[in-house]
């Protein structure tokens, strides 16, 4: 058993390595199809002197071979450096790091948002099986499912913000706190001795409120996904010989459900859930777009539309290598659990 | 007098036809995805107006129903004084234009890449499941919005690059199909026959992925349509002046507030069709799966 563990291991470690290479070639070169020039776009107006431009080409390592190009950037991105944002003039790796808690942050809420709401409908649903409250469930997860999340986000708007005037627009705080960025999540940076005292819990109820619709707008597929998902899940193993038997010898409705239907259903609904992490990038690039939600999102579309090439390069690097590692992980954690798969 | 194969044909139509109608929720589907195509196809006679006609001093009317509309603009007008109930109807033009082709493409090729790589298998399979991967690894929308970084916004450009974003689940679920398809007698008998490669992936192999084919295209035209319509918020898809749902909404935007419709209708058809496409899908899905059936 433990052989087999490994040699699966193995397999998908080396199945790992040709894809993470393929993503860096891929974003490498992607970018030197856009049209434009990055050294003109650097210089602005200097770039129309030739002296200037070349010097510039020169000191970017624009003037070597495309394929020797690749071997350093490769090279200083093992070692963290991605260059630096035409835009801010500053490395790409702070860009990132300074955006990217404000994403997690949102992503984590979705996802429980998801599964609190997910995993409990799904249940009732599969325990009372075509019932009124199944069709209503199932049905709404379809919608939730259909969801397009881009005009979501905005009816909420219109909803809680304009209608009911108890929700924010957007951003993560009010102006009128400052809190300093110790960890960049703004739920625990808001709760410091610091902020504490000089402004009691106003801002940690300000970055709550400002977190509620982008997490409703972020985690409604989400949640369509793992309701279902429990549900079609839960139906299965209650038709288990030993569900049955427990049923049988008379142990209550409930523990039948949660102790053992429940436990055994977990295994499908944890792989979707860790499935879902990599399609919240994709929710978080039209979420932070609406909910002006400073994060990596948002931050790759404005970088596209101003052609930040390092920006935009070392972005999706970034976002595509985390792709493959969270699924990855996902495939070793869910053989473990079955190792039938294997 | 019909051929065992032809009653044999009639008779899983018929359990198909059962199967489907019994599923409320599929043909709820199917009636939205009915009426959907019908408004596109008839958009010229249905439209009170064209899209772009512009009507002064008529600007941001509500719908008929509100204070202060009219029937003459049944959903009301959107910022310039164009008619909202018009402009809907020629954006289900366009999405079904938009949504049709980009299935088509991504069928093409995934279904290519998936043929090849699970009947040949080896070297071949790696290098284009290794290529699969790779696309796989980017989200959909911002592999979507790189492509069009790299060839422009743009209705064309769009279609293109959402139909790459939707090879991979096409050549992964063909794969598999090939697979186990290929162990299968009449395969090996083709094989003992002579018959070519191409034309066993083709003849033999193909024809015997439709149902499966059928549901992916269904899913893959709704996932089509949302990703263009997410493109065309984002400004990078579809542009103005095209009645394109995805864009009537971005430019809606700085309205939300004083006309909150402008916002709401174009995001409910998005809504209602990719709803209507995915009902149907599951539910083609239910109906054609013999190890689903009750």
């Amino acid at each position: 058993m433990r052989s087999s563990a490994l040699k699966f291991l193995k397999e998908k470690l080396i199945q790992l390595i040709p894809t993470l290479v393929g993503i860096s070639l891929f974003s490498f070169f992607i970018i030197r199809m856009i049209p434009g020039d990055p050294v003109m776009l650097m210089l602005g107006e200097r770039g129309s002197d030739p002296k200037v431009y070349q010097e510039m080409t020169r000191s970017l390592g624009l003037d070597k071979p495309v394929l020797e190009q690749y071997g350093i950037y490769m090279k200083n991105a093992v070692q963290g450096d991605f260059g630096r944002s035409i835009v801010s003039k500053r490395p790409v790796t702070d860009e990132f790091f300074a955006r990217f808690p404000a994403t997690l942050e949102l992503g984590v809420c979705a996802m429980i948002f998801a599964i609190l709401i997910g995993i409990p409908a799904g249940v009732y649903a599969a325990v009372h099986r075509n019932s009124i409250p199944d069709y209503i469930l199932m049905g709404g997860s379809l919608v939730g499912y259909s969801m397009p999340i881009f005009w979501w986000g905005l009816i909420l708007i219109i909803i809680f913000s304009v209608n009911l005037g108890i929700t924010p627009v957007s951003g993560r705080l009010s102006v009128m706190f400052d809190v300093p960025t110790i960890t960049g999540f703004m739920l625990i940076d808001s709760l410091s001795p610091q902020v504490l005292a000089d402004e009691g819990l106003a801002p940690f109820f300000s970055a709550i409120r400002h977190l509620i619709l982008p997490t409703i707008a972020m985690g409604t597929i989400p949640l369509a996904v793992v309701a279902r998902m429990t549900r079609s899940s839960v139906l299965e193993v209650l038709r288990a010989p030993y569900v049955q038997t427990a049923k049988a010898k008379g142990q209550s409705f409930n523990k039948v459900v949660w102790k053992h239907a429940f436990r055994n259903a977990l295994i499908p609904i944890v792989t979707v859930i860790g499935l879902l992490f990599g399609s919240i990038i994709t929710g978080a690039i039209l979420t932070e777009t609406i909910f002006s939600w400073p994060g990596i999102g948002k931050w790759l579309v404005a970088s596209i539309h101003a052609r930040d090439y390092p920006v935009i390069q070392g972005g999706i690097l970034f976002i595509a290598s985390m792709v493959i590692m969270i699924n990855f992980l996902v495939d070793i954690i869910y053989s473990y659990v079955n190792p039938k798969i294997r | 007098m019909e051929t065992t194969q032809e009653v044999g044909f009639k008779h899983n139509l018929k359990e198909f036809l059962d199967h489907f109608s019994d599923n409320k929720g599929a043909v709820f589907g199917l009636g939205l995805v009915m009426g959907f195509i019908t408004l596109a196809i008839l958009a010229p006679i249905i439209a009170p107006h064209s899209a772009s006609e512009v009507f002064p001093g008529q600007l941001r009317l509500p719908p008929f129903w509100a204070e202060g509309g009219s029937m003459k603009f049944l959903l009301g007008t959107d910022d310039l004084g164009r008619d909202t109930f018009s402009r809907l109807i020629w954006g289900a033009q366009i999405s079904l234009f938009v949504g049709v082709s980009i299935v088509f493409l991504s069928t093409l090729i995934g279904t290519a890449l998936g043929l090849i790589s699970g009947y040949f298998g080896g070297k071949v399979d790696i290098v284009i499941m290794r290529f699969i991967d790779i696309l796989m690894a980017y989200p959909s929308i911002l592999l979507a919005i790189i492509v069009v970084a790299v060839i422009g916004p743009g209705m064309v450009n769009a279609i293109i690059a959402v139909a790459i974003v939707g090879v991979p689940s096409f050549t992964r679920l063909i794969r598999a199909n090939v697979l186990e398809l290929k162990e299968r007698q009449f395969v090996m008998a083709a094989k003992t026959f002579g018959a070519s490669p191409w034309r066993i992936m083709l003849k033999e192999i193909l024809p015997n992925c439709t149902a499966v084919l059928i549901v992916q295209t269904t899913l893959g035209l709704s996932e089509g349509i949302l990703s263009t319509a997410a493109l065309g918020f984002l400004g990078l898809g579809v542009q103005a002046p095209t009645p394109e749902w995805g864009i009537m909404l971005s430019d809606a935007r700085p309205y939300i507030e004083s006309s909150p419709w402008l916002v709401t209708l174009p995001g409910l058809c998005i809504l209602a069709v990719v709803l209507g496409l995915n009902l149907f899908g599951d539910g083609l899905r239910d109906a054609l799966d013999p190890k689903l059936k009750r």
